[in-house]
């Protein structure tokens, strides 16, 4: 429909155009520039260096560190999140939209904060740290600090996707499955879990994303121990500080592998299964 | 557990429900959501309180307090700036526009939220050194962006830009196309159309934004240490001070900084869900 | 303002929305644009308002031809089915946005743009409610303000869109009562687009009924329902009963029975038309005689169904309700009025 005739609803092919081009402008400037720059950086020295420094052994246990409090961290923060969106989408009580707001709370707070509330709560001259230690438990400079201070950065995630999925949803299914004999564990696996599978993905690869990456909250709580309590992005910023700049563009590259596929999956369920995602996927 | 409800007739706290689950899953969230947040967050007040007013407003006008506390929120004020007229752009590209890449524009938009913010830090610092590939161009005009305040800056527009797209975009995806179309035929112009009926339409949608990514800012570290310089009373940002302070085992300090940090966050929180609160009772939609 | 439409025909991506549509709309008159969906009847509107650009044909507006001109320079009113108001802007600021927008030379005044808003309030009877915002109002009150909003800026036409298909039943016989009266007193050329035949009788001086992007007739409400010029008006306008019969020997065959009606010249195979309730029962065999298969009451009437000829065909009249029809009895009838077609007319119409 070519037509020279201003249109109500649209802005002139030219206008378009010239809009477009500052938007992409931008966004090439602002986002793709630097996913670039993170593997030009990391094939700087070719391929060998990259792989070379890849398998160092810090670099093999910030790997396995990283995975180590992912496969905690996220499990822990799913079950957490079906049962948020259950007691809050199949019910209705008062101060619901009060423990709504509670939820998304980490996601407002800074992640060093999010350290700070640990180093507080667990370290010296705290009350429950020396107590731990004394039974020969750390928290602070270890693994368990890691883990919590990543569950705190990524406590929303599962529970704010899969909330207004399951409000939408309603409790007409389960009421269904129940008046047919189904036991309420056999409701929610055979009823509710199908409805809710592409939303809980959805939101399980976001809370990975955030679990895998976190920077700040860990640097505080970790005590930056080589090869002990360094996670893949803790190490980067040693190797970065140490101008091991290969290696740690090396490591990063990594990261934003990661990255990259959680975007391509979660780009995918948007399309496929847009109508069985929470209508609000804005934020975070 | 299942019935907390004040005798036969009156108020209820819970609606009944014959769906069965409700104490076990309403405990165990309230429970975990006290041990990882609540109790950790109150540590934090309760150290603070600890001061009294007096030790708490001593720590809080600590000269390098107030600079990197400055610094912060004056830079993630012009982030958020930025990311609102880009942000509202690129949402309105995005959904007003059909171009070949579209789509893969869409899903880089969240580029920010997937990729590790420290990741974004060393590259962003990668490009904008003085010898990285724009710091390079612009150095000759004097211009120099990494380890500087501009820098700052420049990872605070990175990490807050989906904020604004994303809440902008599904509120422009409604405008009705018949509300344009009525002012139209009342004789407005399409620049009177943009300007004095869809924006301010997106007015809530955009101030959440704003908000969002302001608060987002304000609280970022990763990305921003690499590149800011971390200069006191210059480029040092408030986050960092509290990692400063933890290292120097002053944790008095730290906590001073954090729970004035928190209590912006309450702030912007606030501040968010009365814009959607203002916007639903008024306009009948919000988010 | 007279509006004439000539010969405009409007394609979407290649699929034809409008055939070739030609209507003249007279000066003050209230016409209805009345079809199913997909007839062409918004289009055509559309079309008027300058939204659409006509493929081929054009548009005056009086003399003048308005084919070039954009919606903005059409001046015309459109009221649109879901309101279309501004919901950031207040009922008065809604009203007044069609005079704010003018440029500098031609703006009113600014207390005469808010004078005129508040007479227009007061005329659609919402007085005292300016300063609300669309969402605190029910859907009547929006179309109202919809309504003032459209005659702030003294439109040469008025276009209503589906103006009550999202109001309630209640409401929008109240709507229809009151546009009926907005229209004699202001008296602007006025359009209305309506699916909803008894919408149309009963507000319209004139009906332009559409199917498939083409005009089927025009006519006063009386004409169209009482002559209609085509199956299509005949199925789609009231109810009605239709039979295959044969025209021979200057008389209408069913099933080698002659049924007591002229052919008026025509020959071969053809359907009849006729109204339900536009029926006389008579005695003897020239008639149509059928056998009943089901009678009811329908409020002041008796539907009575019946198997007419050798391949019982299947046709509804209406009766006095206390006709003792039993079932299987036998009946015989004449239409009062009645028309036939053609059945490769029939076919060739009816979708």
């Amino acid at each position: 429909m070519a037509n020279r005739y201003p249109s109500a609803t649209s802005e002139s092919r030219p206008v378009q155009w010239l809009l477009i081009a500052i938007c992409l402008a931008f966004m090439a400037l602002f986002l793709v520039l630097p996913l670039y720059a993170v593997f030009s950086e990391a094939l700087r020295q070719g391929l060998g260096a990259f792989f070379s420094s890849l398998q160092s052994p810090d670099a093999q246990s910030a790997i396995r560190l990283t995975l180590t409090v992912a496969v905690i961290a996220v499990p822990l923060n799913v079950v957490f999140g079906i049962c948020a969106a259950w007691a809050i989408a199949k019910y209705e009580f008062k101060g619901k939209a009060l423990l709504i707001t509670l939820i998304d709370l980490p996601f407002s707070i800074s992640p060093v904060i999010a350290g700070l509330v640990y180093v507080l709560l667990f370290g010296a001259g705290s009350f429950l740290g020396p107590w731990l230690k004394s039974y020969g438990i750390e928290v602070l400079f270890a693994v368990p600090g890691i883990v919590l201070a990543t569950i705190f950065v990524t406590f929303p995630f599962v529970a704010r996707e899969l909330i207004p999925l399951m409000q939408d949803q309603g409790t007409g299914d389960e009421e269904a499955a129940l008046s047919l004999g189904a036991s309420g564990w056999q409701t929610f696996m055979r009823v509710t879990l199908p409805n809710i599978r592409w939303g809980l993905l959805y939101g399980v690869l976001l809370c990975n994303a955030r679990a895998m990456g976190e920077f700040g909250a860990v640097a505080v709580v970790s005590g930056k121990i080589r090869g002990q309590t360094t996670t893949m992005p803790l190490q980067v910023e040693m190797l970065y500080n140490e101008y091991n700049a290969t290696a740690a563009f090396a490591l990063a590259s990594l990261l934003a592998l990661l990255a990259l596929v959680t975007l391509v999956l979660k780009s995918l369920l948007e399309w496929r299964f847009s109508d069985e995602l929470a209508a609000t996927n804005g934020g975070h | 557990m299942a019935h907390v409800t004040t005798g036969s007739s009156g108020w209820r706290w819970r609606q009944p429900s014959v769906i069965p689950g409700f104490g076990m899953t309403f405990g165990f969230t309230l429970v975990y959501f006290s041990l990882i947040v609540l109790i950790p967050l109150a540590a934090l007040v309760v150290r603070s309180a600890g001061l009294g007013l007096d030790g708490f407003l001593r720590y809080a006008s600590d000269a390098r307090v107030i600079g990197a506390l400055r610094v912060s929120f004056v830079t993630a004020l012009i982030a958020a700036s930025v990311n609102v007229v880009f942000g509202t752009l690129i949402a309105w590209v995005l959904v007003r526009y059909r171009f070949p890449g579209r789509r893969l524009f869409d899903a880089i938009v969240d580029l920010p939220f997937a990729l590790p913010t420290a990741v974004a830090g060393i590259a962003l610092t990668a490009i904008y050194a003085p010898n990285g590939s724009i710091g390079a161009l612009l150095a000759p005009l004097g211009i120099r962006v990494a380890y500087t305040p501009l820098g700052i800056v420049v990872a605070m527009i990175f990490i807050g830009l989906p904020f604004v797209v994303r809440t902008v975009q599904p509120i422009l995806d409604e405008v009705n196309k018949e509300v344009e179309e009525a002012a139209a035929t009342l004789g407005a112009n399409r620049f009177q159309i943009v300007w004095r009926v869809i924006l301010p339409g997106l007015t809530p949608a955009i101030l959440t934004g704003f908000a969002l990514a302001f608060a987002r800012a304000v609280g970022e570290y990763g990305s921003i240490i690499f590149i800011a310089g971390n200069i006191p009373f210059v480029s040092e940002i408030a986050p960092l001070l509290i990692v400063i302070r933890l290292e120097e085992f002053n944790y008095v300090g730290a906590a001073v900084i954090g729970t004035l940090m928190l209590g912006i966050a309450f702030m912007m929180l606030l501040v968010i869900n009365l814009i959607q609160a203002w916007s639903r009772k008024r306009f009948g939609y919000g988010q | 303002m007279e509006v004439r439409i000539d010969k405009v025909r409007k394609e979407f991506d290649r699929f034809a929305a409008l055939h070739d549509v030609s209507l003249d709309i007279r000066s003050g008159e209230l016409i209805a644009l009345l079809g199913p969906s997909g007839s062409g009847k918004t289009t055509l509107l559309r079309l008027i308002a300058g939204l659409e650009r006509p493929t081929n044909g054009k548009i005056f507006f009086g003399e003048e031809d308005a084919s070039d001109k954009t919606v903005q320079e059409r001046n015309i009113g459109f009221v649109f089915q879901h309101y279309a108001l501004f919901r950031h802007m207040t009922v008065l600021e809604n009203i007044s946005f069609g005079l704010k927008v003018r440029p500098k030379e031609t703006r009113p005044a600014s207390a005469d743009i808010r004078r005129k808003a508040l007479e227009l309030l007061d005329f659609v009877q919402l007085s005292g409610l300016d300063k609300r915002y669309p969402n605190q109002l029910s859907g009547g009150q929006r179309q109202r303000v919809a309504l003032a909003r459209a005659l702030a800026i003294e439109p040469r036409v008025l276009l209503l869109d589906e103006p009550f298909g999202a109001l309630d039943a209640q409401v929008r016989r109240e709507l229809r009562r009151w546009l009926r009266e907005v229209h004699d007193r202001t008296g602007h050329t006025t359009v209305f687009v309506t699916h909803d035949q008894e919408e149309a009788l009963e507000l319209a001086d004139r009906l332009c009924v559409m199917s498939q992007g083409r005009i089927e007739q025009v006519g006063t409400p009386d004409e169209v329902y009482d002559r209609p010029t085509s199956p299509f008006v005949f199925n789609f306008i009231g109810e009605s009963s239709e039979l295959a019969v044969t025209a021979e020997n200057k008389e209408l065959w069913i099933g080698g029975r002659a049924i007591g009606l002229p052919s008026d010249g025509f020959e071969g195979q053809g359907r009849l038309f006729f109204r339900p309730h536009d029926v006389d029962l008579v005695e003897g065999d020239a008639a149509l005689a059928g056998v009943v298969i089901s009678s009811r009451r329908v409020g002041g009437t008796r539907r009575v169904e019946l198997a007419i000829g050798g391949d019982a065909q299947k046709i509804e009249i209406d009766l006095p309700f206390d006709h003792p029809a039993g079932e299987r009895s036998r009946l015989a009838f004449r239409p009062k009025r009645w028309r036939l077609f053609p059945t490769a007319e029939v076919h060739q119409k009816v979708p």
